[in-house]
């Protein structure tokens, strides 16, 4: 009869943990996830250069293909963009502005979805069907469209936007597109936890609904929430590209991967492919790892498939 | 051969691959069954009783498999057989009842069209054919208005009219031997009984065997002709069913039956066995009851004591050793 | 029906520890006003729990027995307050019982589900704690792990088991781990709900010896609820049978089982199956358990019943003493007045 000596060691001995150390398809996708995050917590000691500093490009180094190329150099690994931005860098900055917006955006959805869930599923009655058609009318927009409406809405309201509320926009637009399905998957597993022998215990006990919530019934629907959650954020980050892509992202002054695939489609007939590619291949790489963490996340979970 | 078996059972050995280790379910399980003789299979929860189920008709769920021992149908040997052919088995010479009538009956379609789709997948009908067999098998189960209520829908019957569909679908291709797994454990007392009763008198109206599978000695004792007991994934005892239930040889038989509350009398105390059945990993060795037997010695923690005979049963226990009983 | 009962009741008032009078509880399970409207569909309404009435004494165990859709369930949430009733009260030691938190220190449930009953992310000793942090009882620290070592090895388990997980248990054990949490603050009152249907025979034979145990060292009361007969035999002093929300025969155990009035009682005792073959010559039992939107008129029994005429079809009967003359309880049955029910052979 051991007590568990720590709770790391005991989820690394629990079933999940052991379905992550065999699996290396998972095990792979982990470490580039931590890698990319790593590197974009990290940018400005990691990134070779800055590239926003004006101060440090050399215009004589504009269009250098990568180094590996002829006529490239390894001052600049994977080549320079028109003005001569290290694309390496400009990656590495890239993926931690999407990153960002991508990560922030899945926790604000995540805090109302899983809040709005719990209230409708534990609630029930009218307050329950308020929101559940709540949920219908904000599903039956495109994300992309909703997305692109209050980004527009925003800079008509906020013409010279400085550049945290540009991005505060930016980040509302996403979050609002995303917190319907963690709300109506919360809302579904709360229906069935509250029926529950634990929960009538605990009403019996004379324990407040607020704290059955949050103590009782919160830790027991969050498991299909978190996978949700992981796939969606490399959703949110593509939402971001698109919309930078488009233009209605993030300012100019802070390119995310979006806006450099979308400055480097221009070069892409000149020749000059390594602009867009390089930061494509990142937002793909950041992606896929996501997904496939996701996946391994949900079959993990999943007590059936073990 | 004068009497051949239906239904033998010799060494069966189930294991389970898990990131622990090969678990053993179940332990040379050996039992047989002649044509028309209702056995009991009676067990706490853990002792392997409805594996031993699902393994003779070829349903275990992966990654549990059959890793030795062998299973004879009519003296065929049907343990290595393929999916299809046990599908050909399945329904025409092995008939299954389940627990949950819910899980063996398809929501979508009608309770008509599938007895119908039964009966015609094993037996050379015509579809007017199979519908009126459908009809007279509804009739026999005690549906009332078979001839209406044949096209009515599972969730439109009760749980014990559901049950009685659920013989009728077993036996719908005159099966040689019925495997019932807890056919009444989900049902009410007054609706267990009328079940019980009728899965009993129509099979022994078409001569067909059953293995009833369940935890209720009531049940067992009304119903069946022999019993075997089952614990941590072996047989302790079998035999004739007055004999185990009320002279058992194993000391958890004789645990178990006192430990059932009586409806006739009054008591201060329910006789309990200590501790619990030990799981699949921790089996001990010898005997796997020993921790708990009260009348356990050296040999048993030793080794592992077979099926000896015990008056008119068999008990898998030392103290029926015709050295210890001398 | 009040004065009916205390004027036969050989037991002061004082003395009953629950009293229930005339509990109802309706749930309404209509369709929404809208679709009735279109539809012209009329309301249903499901009477759980239809006018029931009883008393427990103080120390004693009342069991409930009935099969599905008796209400019995039901009837155990009204009595902790889990529902509120529709008509009708509990009185708890004389005072009405709405869902206080005082009252809720002396009345604990034990539930059916021994997988659903305990929260599987919590920690056991977490589990057991909860009652006693809510209420006041102790604060967090070393005084609290003590009591709830205390608690846990007063039902069989290990003090060390309090930092582990529901998941590691047994079902049996998890039935212990339920138990210590309802006794944690010292009640008076506990409404098992069909604690051991789910456990094995002799699991259930240590949860029982456990649970009489804990009644004779604490001097607790319990409302036992059970489908099973020979285990009400085993725990009950009285016992209370419930057909389609209503109680139909009510009486002290050795009466019940000895003789019993009620043609339904009969037939449970009837259709258990029996170990030993005792020679008694069995009520064919008829038909099922009719739906509960939906109950037969007067007697809800009658359709089933062999002794059913015109009046059983029209006329709900009352509760009345069983045995004229005697305090051997109640039994809500036609035939049994009229002295058309003869004494059933042992």
């Amino acid at each position: 009869m051991s007590q568990p000596s720590n709770p790391i060691t005991r989820w690394l001995d629990s079933d999940v943990g052991y379905s992550l150390r065999n699996s290396p398809v998972a095990m792979a996708a982990a470490v580039v996830a931590f890698v990319c995050l790593f590197c974009a917590v990290f940018a400005g000691w990691v990134a070779p250069q800055d590239p926003f500093d004006l101060a440090t490009l050399e215009l004589a180094d504009a269009r250098q293909p990568p180094s590996w190329l002829e006529g490239g150099s390894p001052k600049y690994w994977l080549g320079t963009d028109d003005q001569g931005r290290d694309i390496l860098s400009a990656v590495i900055h890239g993926a931690r502005i999407s990153l960002i917006v991508g990560l922030t955006s899945v926790a604000l959805s995540l805090l109302i979805g899983v809040a709005l869930g719990l209230l409708a599923g534990f609630l029930g009655g009218w307050i329950d069907a308020l929101l559940m058609r709540l949920c219908d009318v904000m599903l039956s927009f495109p994300a992309i469209l909703v997305a692109l409406l209050i980004a527009g809405v925003g800079r008509a309201l906020f013409p010279n936007a400085h550049t945290p509320v540009a991005f505060g926009v930016l980040i509302v637009s996403i979050t609002l597109t995303g917190w319907v399905q963690y709300a109506r998957t919360v809302r579904g597993s709360t229906l069935v936890e509250r029926d529950k022998e634990y929960v009538q215990a605990a009403r019996l006990i004379g324990v407040s609904p607020l704290r059955i919530l949050r103590r009782h019934v919160l830790p027991n629907v969050l498991g299909p929430v978190l996978v949700l959650a992981t796939i969606q954020v490399a959703t949110a980050i593509l939402t971001e590209a698109t919309l930078s892509f488009l233009g209605v992202g993030v300012p100019p002054t802070s390119p995310s991967l979006g806006t450099l695939i979308r400055v480097g489609n221009d070069y892409l007939f000149s020749g000059e492919w390594w602009i867009t590619v390089f930061p494509g291949a990142m937002l793909i790489i950041i992606a896929l790892s996501i997904n496939l963490l996701g996946d391994w996340l949900r079959d993990a979970l999943n007590p059936r498939l073990r | 051969m004068t009497h051949m078996n239906l239904l033998e059972v010799n060494n069966l050995v189930v294991e389970f691959a898990t990131r622990r280790g090969l678990l053993r379910a179940l332990d040379g399980v050996s039992l047989t069954i002649a044509p028309g003789e209702i056995l009991g299979v009676v067990g706490e929860s853990g002792a392997g009783k409805s594996l031993t189920g699902a393994a003779i008709i070829g349903l275990l769920d992966p990654p549990g498999r059959i890793t030795s021992g062998e299973i004879h149908l009519a003296g065929e040997r049907i343990d290595q057989y393929s999916e299809d052919q046990l599908r050909g088995i399945r329904g025409r010479r092995i008939g299954a009842i389940f627990q949950d009538p819910l899980a063996s009956l398809d929501p979508l379609y009608s309770i008509g069209h599938q007895l119908i789709e039964t009966i015609r997948t094993h037996l050379p009908l015509t579809a007017g054919q199979a519908r009126q067999r459908a009809i007279e098998l509804l009739e026999e189960t005690g549906i009332p208005a078979a001839a209406e209520r044949i096209n009515h829908y599972p969730h439109q019957f009760s749980g014990g009219m559901r049950q009685r569909v659920v013989i009728a679908l077993a036996l719908a291709a005159e099966p040689q031997l019925v495997i019932a797994d807890e056919p009444t454990t989900a049902l009410d007392v007054s609706i267990q009984a009328q079940v019980i009763g009728l899965l009993k008198r129509i099979c022994q109206d078409r001569g067909a065997a059953v293995m009833l599978i369940t935890h209720d000695m009531g049940v067992i004792a009304e119903t069946c002709d022999r019993v075997a007991v089952m614990y941590a994934g072996r047989i302790v005892e079998i035999g004739p069913v007055q004999q185990v239930i009320h002279s058992p040889a194993h000391p958890y038989t004789v645990g178990l039956m006192a430990s059932i509350p009586d409806l006739e009398t009054d008591l201060e105390r329910l006789a309990q066995i200590d501790g619990a059945m030990p799981r699949l990993d921790a089996i001990p060795p010898g005997c796997a009851f020993h921790p708990r037997c009260p009348r356990a010695f050296e040999r048993c923690r030793l080794e592992r004591p077979e099926l000896l005979d015990a008056n008119t049963s068999r008990a898998a226990c030392w103290l029926h050793a015709p050295e210890h009983v001398a | 029906m009040n004065a009916a009962m205390n004027a036969s009741s050989r037991i002061q008032p004082g003395e009953h520890l629950v009293q229930v009078e005339g509990l109802s509880k309706t749930f309404d399970l209509s369709a929404s006003w809208l679709s009735r409207l279109l539809s012209g569909r009329q309301a249903s309404l499901l009477h759980a729990v239809d006018d029931v009435s009883f008393t427990i004494a103080r120390g004693t165990t009342l069991a409930i027995v009935g099969e599905s859709g008796c209400g019995k369930s039901t009837l155990a949430r009204l009595l902790v307050g889990l529902h509120p009733p529709t008509k009708g009260r509990v009185l708890f030691d004389g005072t009405d019982n709405a869902l206080a938190r005082p009252l809720s220190q002396r009345i604990q449930m034990i539930f059916q589900d021994p997988y659903a009953s305990l929260d599987p992310r919590w920690m056991v000793g977490d589990i057991v704690a909860e009652p006693l942090l809510e209420h006041g009882l102790a604060s967090p620290g070393p005084e609290l792990q003590q009591r709830v070592s205390t608690l846990l090895e007063s039902v069989g388990l290990s003090g060390s088991d309090l930092s582990r997980f529901p998941h590691q248990f047994s079902g049996g054990q998890r039935q212990r781990i339920s138990i210590a949490r309802a006794l944690a603050t010292e009640p008076d009152f506990l409404v098992c709900d069909e604690p051991t249907s789910a456990l094995d025979v002799s699991v259930q034979a240590q949860v029982l010896n456990l649970m009489r145990d804990l009644q004779r060292d604490r001097g607790l009361t319990y409302l036992f609820i059970s489908h099973n007969l020979a285990v009400v035999r085993f725990v009950a002093d009285s016992v209370g049978v419930m057909y389609l929300g209503r109680l139909v025969e009510w009486a002290p155990k050795s009466r019940l089982f000895s003789r019993p009035q009620h043609p339904y009682t009969r037939m449970l005792l009837d259709a258990i199956p029996k170990l030993r073959d005792t020679g008694r010559s069995r009520t064919p039992v008829q038909g099922e358990v009719p739906d509960p939107l939906n109950p037969p008129s007067g007697c809800a029994f009658h359709p089933r019943c062999p002794l059913a005429n015109e009046r059983c079809q029209q006329e709900r009967p009352q509760l009345i003493a069983a045995e004229a003359g005697t305090d051997t309880g109640r039994v809500a049955c036609h035939a049994v007045q009229e002295g058309r029910i003869g004494f059933s052979g042992t």
